[in-house]
């Protein structure tokens, strides 16, 4: 699947965006090893370091795309808290560290069936639909005033929803780990 | 650069991740695989930003991490709660609602 990434990546609009076209194949093929050996190590904390992998290539496609604003958002959220989040889940459960006990179920090859036909589908669909579309070519980072006028502007609402969302989360997280 | 090799860069994460929500065991691991399929949705909302100019894609791209951490936060704790209750986090060991 890297392979094909890389192979779409080094066809697409050959001379003028070589170099962002050779980081997006690197930085593709690093985060598909890096989800697969997520969900097929044996070592829970070999997993979550993956994880931080997969991420931080999500961040660097994101300033691929000019939104820089979501590639900070994303490592100080997502490897900066959630990753921490998951070793302290994975300490606290004395989850195996070595190995020694079967992570995966044994009908494994079903689940496997389901992504790949789910993958072909897709894959299908995005081919069909999206063949032709071409990024601008003028693509400038997105500056983040103006997301910052969108969020307090038009989706003021639902970001007030959000912020109600994360208190209660908070709480319920509290309530139903506490000891009683 | 095509729209679409962010978008099967997605959806190839999209599926890996529904790969590890149906077969691993360790609820831990799952919330792993839950957190893949979020990012590969962000992936594609902030493509579609790039791709017309709106700003919508990578406001809504903020309000998903939001809630990816919301989730993890929650989920955690009941995994933890599991693992108080049955000593392991095993999924296949709660069934107590098993019909």
């Amino acid at each position: 699947m890297g392979g094909l990434l890389l192979a779409a990546a080094a066809n697409a609009d050959a001379g003028v965006y070589v170099a962002q076209n050779v980081a997006f194949g690197i930085i593709a093929a690093l985060m598909v090893f890096s989800a697969f050996r997520v969900v097929t190590t044996d070592n829970v904390v070999h997993a979550a370091f993956y994880l931080v992998m997969v991420l931080a290539g999500a961040a660097a496609q994101f300033i691929l795309l000019g939104a820089e604003f979501i590639a900070i958002t994303q490592v100080l959220v997502y490897i900066g808290a959630i990753v921490v989040l998951f070793l302290f889940g994975i300490m606290l459960t004395k989850a195996p560290m070595s190995g020694e006990e079967k992570l995966s179920r044994d009908n494994w090859a079903l689940g496997a069936l389901t992504s790949v036909v789910l993958l072909a589908l897709l894959g299908y669909v995005l081919v069909d639909g999206f063949g032709k579309d071409k990024l601008p070519a003028d693509l400038l980072p997105t500056p983040t005033a103006a997301i910052s006028d969108a969020i307090f502007g038009g989706y003021l609402i639902p970001f007030e929803v959000i912020s109600l969302l994360l208190l209660a989360a908070l709480i319920g997280a509290i309530v139903i780990a506490r000891r009683d | 650069m095509f729209l679409n090799q962010f978008l099967l860069l997605a959806a190839v994460l999209f599926c890996i991740g529904v790969y590890g929500v149906i077969s691993r065991r360790n609820g831990v691991m799952v919330l792993m695989s839950i957190e893949l399929i979020l990012n590969s949705v962000n992936i594609n909302l902030v493509a579609f930003s790039a791709m017309t100019g709106a700003v919508s894609g990578q406001v809504f791209a903020l309000f998903v991490i939001a809630v990816a951490a919301a989730e993890v936060g929650v989920g955690l704790a009941i995994v933890l709660a599991i693992f108080r209750n049955y000593r392991s986090v095993d999924l296949d060991d709660v069934d107590l609602m098993k019909g």
